[in-house]
């Protein structure tokens, strides 16, 4: 492929989805393009880009895009965070919201497992915050992946990375050769197709906010359009859960980093977004 | 250097653990049956037991039940690593005393990641 197709399908995804394709990430461009290529007839990835250059094709600019998304993920991927959120963030909104609803969005959910393991954790939890009821989000932005977190189906090799076994013993059904996710745990998660780069605030507000290993993908004024919409979708002291690798630090002063607890911040009490200049 | 004794009637099988867990900086011991791992656990407690199910001589449930009653058969993890994946073999094996369950076939994500649930890495 050369260098010119390589920047024209960079440009295809970074305008749908924001994402930025490295110079090192375009290998990648090669092996996951290759079978669309095939299932849509092309001799090549080369005849494909061709042909889209000749006449603009909406759906397959939707498609490479899907393919060029990062879909890694696991039950409580890092672990940190999850105990983060049981032994410091719930018992802190409790002492400030004793009753009513506790919203929880996972952005970018991928294939489900991140709110299902936050689904699962509060399940755990559930006797120690009598008064509250949960309820989580998860969106992603490849209408593939949230068809397949809905369907809260997993493979063998899916449910042994980062669950412990009584964990699957408790919340799993196996089907087939499969393992599905029982009804009281897939019901209280909700999946939606959403990007990241559209005003996604008609999704309401949130207390809790993972975005996790989402932002390094974004350059530096998508990033903080993202966290400053966010942060309007928070109340005072509403917790963002970011990736181990990404911070706010350098794009917006909307949300302060906790102290005592790596990876979480919360929202700046009264902070307004700045009007532009 | 932590211990682990490899429990497996296939001699490949015994082999890819190994090298998965050598690299994970165990030292192992290996069985080719329950029967064999009892002798080897009665010599010295490893800290961990990876344990297939479906072996000649004495099976993996059968030597945990008698692991179990030992002295000093009460510390090592036991991480059942076998072939059998229903519910049924899985609530057997925690009910008598395993601390984990890998379903064959595994990799070196899988053991690292059960390894990680019992605290060993």
């Amino acid at each position: 492929m050369n260098k010119d197709d390589i920047e024209y399908l960079a440009k295809i995804v970074y305008d749908r989805s924001g994402i930025v394709l490295t110079q090192e990430k375009a290998y990648l461009l090669e092996s996951r393009l290759a079978p669309i290529a095939r299932k849509e007839g092309f001799n090549s990835i080369d005849d494909l880009v061709s042909t889209l250059r000749g006449r603009a094709d909406e759906k397959m600019a939707w498609q490479i895009t899907d393919a060029m998304t990062t879909n890694e993920t696991f039950f409580f991927r890092d672990k940190t965070p999850f105990d983060n959120l049981k032994n410091h963030v719930l018992p802190e909104l409790k002492a400030r919201k004793s009753a009513g609803k506790v919203r929880i969005w996972c952005a970018a959910s991928s294939t489900g497992q991140e709110p299902y393991s936050i689904a699962m954790l509060l399940n755990e939890e559930a006797s120690k915050y009598p008064g509250l009821s949960f309820e989580i989000t998860g969106t992603d932005i490849s209408n593939r992946v949230v068809e397949k977190a809905k369907s809260g189906l997993y493979s063998q090799f899916e449910v042994q990375r980062g669950l412990p076994v009584t964990s699957l013993v408790k919340y799993f059904d196996k089907v087939d050769d499969m393992w599905q996710l029982k009804p009281n745990i897939r019901s209280q998660v909700t999946f939606k197709q959403g990007n990241l780069q559209d005003d996604f605030t008609s999704l309401g507000k949130f207390d809790i906010i993972f975005c996790r290993n989402v932002l390094i993908y974004f350059d530096q004024p998508t990033k903080a359009k993202i966290l400053e919409r966010m942060a309007t979708m928070m109340p005072d002291n509403g917790y963002l859960f970011l990736g181990a690798a990404e911070t706010v630090m350098g794009l917006t002063d909307a949300f302060n980093s906790s102290r005592e607890v790596r990876g979480v911040y919360t929202r700046q009490a009264g902070w307004t977004r700045a009007k532009a200049a | 250097m932590r211990s682990c004794l490899v429990v497996d009637d296939s001699r490949v099988i015994r082999k890819v653990a190994r090298r998965i867990l050598e690299d994970l900086e165990f030292k192992i011991e290996e069985a080719a049956d329950g029967m064999e791992a009892l002798t080897a656990c009665r010599g010295q407690m490893p800290d961990m037991v990876l344990l297939d199910w479906n072996m000649p001589v004495m099976n993996g449930l059968d030597f945990l039940k008698a692991l179990r009653q030992e002295p000093g058969g009460d510390k090592p993890v036991v991480i059942f690593c076998t072939t059998e994946n229903d519910l049924d073999h899985i609530t057997q094996a925690l009910e008598n005393g395993a601390n984990e369950y890998i379903m064959k076939p595994f990799d070196g994500d899988i053991i690292e990641a059960k390894l990680a649930e019992v605290g060993l890495v």
